[in-house]
């Protein structure tokens, strides 16, 4: 079932139709066993980087899509529909391009950037650490400079593609100051001295891999530092929304599959004779659940559409992360519940959602640091 | 090297298909309408020359105005430019009539190889490569699985239901393919954003010198005398096991009953 929705021209309308035909063929039939199996799909993602999708929100002079938030949230969302750990790389890739994009330097873009954007390279992003999650600034992690090179030392934790990226988007303490003693560099995955954990075993998202990432005398040539020394923090807070943005739109398009399967179901499904969407209670139930993924996609696109504009989308994206992550909790539930017990097994989707989604109120800022910033712009 | 693809608008092959009951003719306004499926293995091959030997690759659509949006979509996949033949008197031709406007069109511009898909989701006749070729008194090689362009020389394995033949030609000829051939690639969206600048000729009938009397649903050599909506699904057979395995023997029996093997 196609989501009918607003887009500003006839190419992002063909961008949509490329993302929907891209995700029924190619992701949806392949989402259940890689993620029995935690298998990351990585033939999947570097098809999506040779289709122009993994540098969508960049502008086209660096190598990206050119395309406004409206747009690619539009298409995350998308993907998510059908499978949520290539969206979840889709939006981590693009996050771990947001320094370089915003603050490196042209010889930096050329080099750095550029292969990301073409999808040719993969990112990761790593910011935080075993003891400093939403504490953002507790980090250890030191860099130090060595003549005409950095060297790392530290520990990160929960990191996407960790293992698998090309390219760690890496932030480091270069003085005590707790502000402004943090540096953004780019450490390329080979590099000696950079190991990995085993993944970490977790409840979804299981084909997506997540490990910590050990730096033991990493070097890195002095050009990988992205803009000033001291600068780091800045330049994560900077992202910090449109990382947000990118969450709330895979949780819409989560939910989203999650609805249609229940409404599917409740139209093929027969109790005392007739479908159960034909029973007002769990027709009740579906129209919230529709209620609820049109307030997700609503909140996602007023902040998307705000930051198209140039506003201070801080609370607005906080807004949408929290809505549509605790939309995606409730509907995922609910559409466990849509097809009783047969929810609970593993032989349909639905329970998969609901295990997927519930990082999602943990990621990218807990729903508790959410209703922090948000309650501070009050 | 210059390629042409003749591409065609089709209805949404899932979608229902509407006949108007005074034409007898599909009504291409009723639902959906996409870029043929099966023109996405004559781009595919159009587009794998382009990257071998830098051929430079056209699309050519006979159709009204709203067709661009299946010009734009054929043009995605990295094509080069668009010729669009459009006029009024070209509505409800059949395969010939069909192959006489893409032949005027043809024999207008350059070409070395002409890339059919091998049937239109919606006629499927599979008689519009072969007339053209006959038109333009060119080599017509139908029905690829394979082609190879070596020099002025081309070959394909033309397929048939016990294998398939060797045929070659030189060039230039009409080829055309069939779903075997490749695996079509998706649109780049760098793709879809330069489609939009690339360079559409618009022409008429006139333009081409081609008798509008020649064409239309006038001169048609094809007559539809009526038509019925397909009937409604039957019922299907439901094969139940017994516990001994008899289900598999009984599948067995009606497939075969049925000619399947």
């Amino acid at each position: 079932m196609d989501v009918p929705r607003l887009l500003p021209d006839d190419e992002a309308q063909a961008l949509l139709d490329l993302v929907t035909t891209i995700g029924e063929r190619e992701l949806r039939p392949r989402a259940a066993t890689d993620e029995a199996a935690g298998s990351f799909p990585r033939d999947v993602v570097a098809m999506l980087g040779a289709s122009g999708l993994l540098g969508l929100p960049y502008p086209v002079e660096v190598g990206g899509g050119g395309q406004p938030y409206e747009v690619y949230l539009q298409a995350l969302e998308e993907l998510a529909r059908a499978w949520a750990t290539p969206a979840l790389a889709t939006s981590v890739h693009v996050l771990s391009c947001h320094a370089l994009a915003g603050y490196g330097t042209p010889e930096q873009q050329e080099r750095l950037l550029g292969p990301l954007l073409a999808g040719d390279r993969l990112g990761a992003y790593a910011l935080s650490e075993p003891q400093a999650g939403s504490d953002v600034a507790a980090m250890t992690t030191r860099a130090r400079r060595d003549g005409d090179e950095w060297i790392l030392d530290g520990t990160k934790a929960w990191i996407t593609h960790g293992g698998h990226a090309d390219s760690y988007t890496t932030f480091a303490r270069t003085s005590e100051d707790r502000t402004r003693g943090i540096s953004c560099f780019v450490v390329p995955g080979n590099s000696p001295g950079l190991s990995f954990g085993a993944p970490e075993s977790k409840m979804g998202l299981t084909a997506s891999p997540t490990t910590t990432v050990n730096y033991d005398g990493v070097r890195i040539p002095a050009d990988n530092l992205v803009g000033e020394v001291g600068q780091g923090m800045a330049i994560a807070l900077d992202a910090l929304d449109s990382g947000r943005l990118g969450i709330a739109a895979i949780a819409t398009g989560v939910s989203q599959a999650a609805l249609d399967a229940a409404v599917d179901y409740a139209h093929e499904r027969e109790q005392f004779g007739k479908p159960i969407i034909r029973h007002q209670g769990l027709a009740f139930l579906l129209a919230d659940m529709a209620t609820r993924v049109g307030q997700s996609r609503a909140t996602v696109l007023d902040a998307a559409r705000r930051r198209d504009a140039g506003q201070d989308v801080s609370r607005a994206a906080s807004i949408a992360k929290l809505t549509a992550t605790d939309n995606a909790m409730a509907v995922t539930t609910d559409a466990v519940q849509v097809f009783g017990g047969y929810g609970y097994t593993r032989e349909f989707p639905v329970e998969r959602y609901m295990r997927e989604v519930k990082v999602m109120q943990i990621f990218e800022g807990t729903n508790q640091i959410q209703r922090l910033v948000i309650s501070r712009t009050l | 090297m210059k390629v042409i693809v003749p591409v065609k608008r089709v209805p949404d092959t899932a979608g229902d298909k509407v006949i108007d009951a005074d034409t007898k003719t599909m009504d291409r306004d009723a639902g959906e309408t996409v870029l043929c499926p099966v023109n996405e293995f004559a781009i595919e091959e159009a587009v794998k020359l382009k990257e071998a030997t830098g051929a430079e690759v056209t699309v050519l659509l006979i159709g009204p105005d709203g067709a661009q949006s299946t010009i734009r979509k054929a043009l995605s996949y990295g094509l080069d430019g668009a010729i669009q033949v459009t006029d009024d008197a070209i509505s409800g031709s059949d395969a010939l009539g069909t192959a006489r406007v893409i032949a005027a069109a043809l024999a207008d511009v350059e070409f070395d190889v002409v890339i059919f898909g091998n049937q239109s989701t919606d006629a499927r006749t599979s008689l519009v490569p072969a007339a053209v070729a006959e038109l333009l008194d060119l080599p017509s090689l139908t029905y690829a699985r394979f082609m190879e362009i070596d020099g002025d020389a081309i070959t394909v394995h033309r397929e048939h239901e016990e294998g398939w033949d060797v045929v070659e030609s030189t060039l230039p000829a009409v080829v055309s393919v069939v779903e075997a051939i490749n695996e079509p690639r998706y649109p780049n969206f760098k793709g879809i954003m330069a489609a939009k600048s690339k360079p559409l000729d618009v022409k008429s009938l006139a333009d081409l010198g081609v008798d509008a009397a020649a064409v239309g649903a006038g001169d048609a050599a094809a007559t539809m005398y009526a038509f019925e909506p397909r009937p409604p699904k039957a019922a299907g057979t439901i094969v139940t096991d017994d516990g001994s395995g008899s289900a598999a023997d009984d599948l067995a029996d009606w497939m075969e009953e049925q000619k399947f093997i």
